[in-house]
C-alpha cells in the first residue's frame, strides 16, 4: 500500500505549476527551457501514478515517449539559444528584438 | 502509515523543495544542480511506483544527459549578469488569480478524494514491459525514433548555418 492516487496527482500538479511559474516569470531563456523540463517531468509522474492505479502498462509506454520528446525538445531548444546568442549576444528574452535592452 | 507511504512523502518533499529552490536561483549552475537532485528524487519515486526501467532511464537521460547538456551550454555562453525582473505589476493580478484558482482546484482534488483507497504496490518487470512496448506500440516507437533523427538533423543545421554565413561574408 503506498498512498492514495490523489496525492500523486497533487504532487504532479504542484510540480507542473512550479514549472509554469518558472517558464512565465523568468527572463533568462535557459531558465525557461528548464521550466519546460519540469513540466514534462510532472506529466511523467502523473502518468506513472495512473499506470499504477489502473494496473496497465500504457502509462509507462507514454513516459518513454515523454522522455524521448523531452530529449528532442531540449536539444532543439538549446541549439536555438546558441543561435540567438550568436546573433544578438544575449539570452535575455526581453532583449532579443532590439539592439538595446528596453526595460 | 506504511513504510512505502512514508518514503513517498519524503521523496515528494525532496522533489518539491529542490524544484522550488531551482526555479528561484539566480545562478544557472545552482539551478541545474538543484534540478538534478529533483530528478533523482523523481527517479526514486518511479522505482517506488513500480517502474524500475523508467527509473533507470530517468537517471540516465534526464539527470545525466539533459542536465549535463544544460551545464555545457551554460559554460559555453556568458550568461552572467542578466537582470532578472518579474513581469509588470499590472500583470500580477491575473497571474495571481489564475494561480490561486489552480491551487484551489488542486486542494479540492486532494480533499474530495479523501476516502479513496491507497494504491497497491506493483512492479512492471523490464522484460515484460519491453515486450509490451514493442508489441503494442511499435509504430509509436518508430515515430519517436524519427523524431529524434529529425531533431539531430535540425540541430546540425542550426549549428552549421552561422559558420556558412561567416565564411560567406
Amino acid at each position: 500500500m503506498i498512498v492514495p492516487y490523489s496525492h500523486v496527482i497533487f504532487l504532479a500538479g504542484i510540480l507542473f505549476l512550479m514549472g509554469m511559474f518558472c517558464t512565465v516569470t523568468r527572463r533568462n531563456l535557459m531558465m525557461m527551457v528548464l521550466g519546460l523540463e519540469i513540466m514534462l517531468n510532472a506529466a511523467a509522474i502523473a502518468f506513472i501514478g495512473a499506470a499504477l492505479r489502473h494496473g496497465h502498462m500504457d502509462g509507462h509506454a507514454m513516459v518513454i515517449f515523454i522522455i524521448a520528446v523531452a530529449a528532442a525538445e531540449v536539444s532543439i531548444g538549446l541549439a536555438l539559444i546558441v543561435c540567438i546568442y550568436r546573433k544578438t549576444g544575449t539570452i535575455d528574452a526581453g532583449c532579443i528584438e532590439g539592439d538595446v535592452c528596453e526595460l | 502509515m506504511t513504510l512505502y507511504s512514508f518514503i513517498f512523502y519524503i521523496l515528494a518533499a525532496v522533489i518539491l523543495l529542490s524544484t522550488g529552490w531551482a526555479i528561484t536561483r539566480r545562478n544557472l549552475v545552482h539551478a541545474v544542480i538543484y534540478l538534478v537532485i529533483s530528478f533523482f528524487g523523481s527517479a526514486m519515486l518511479f522505482y517506488l511506483m513500480g517502474a524500475p526501467l523508467l527509473a533507470a532511464l530517468e537517471v540516465i537521460i534526464y539527470a545525466g544527459a539533459i542536465m549535463i547538456l544544460f551545464l555545457f551550454i551554460i559554460m559555453m555562453l556568458r550568461v552572467e549578469g542578466i537582470e532578472e525582473r518579474l513581469f509588470p505589476l499590472k500583470q500580477w493580478l491575473p497571474a495571481m488569480g489564475l494561480g490561486f484558482i489552480s491551487f484551489q482546484v488542486c486542494i479540492f482534488l486532494l480533499i474530495s478524494a479523501g476516502s479513496e483507497e491507497p494504491l497497491k504496490a506493483a512492479m512492471a518487470e523490464p522484460a515484460i514491459f519491453g515486450h509490451f512496448l514493442f508489441r503494442q506500440h511499435w509504430l509509436s516507437i518508430e515515430i519517436v525514433s524519427m523524431l529524434l533523427l529529425i531533431a539531430l538533423i535540425g540541430v546540425l543545421h542550426l549549428g552549421m548555418e552561422k559558420k556558412r554565413k561567416e565564411s560567406g561574408e
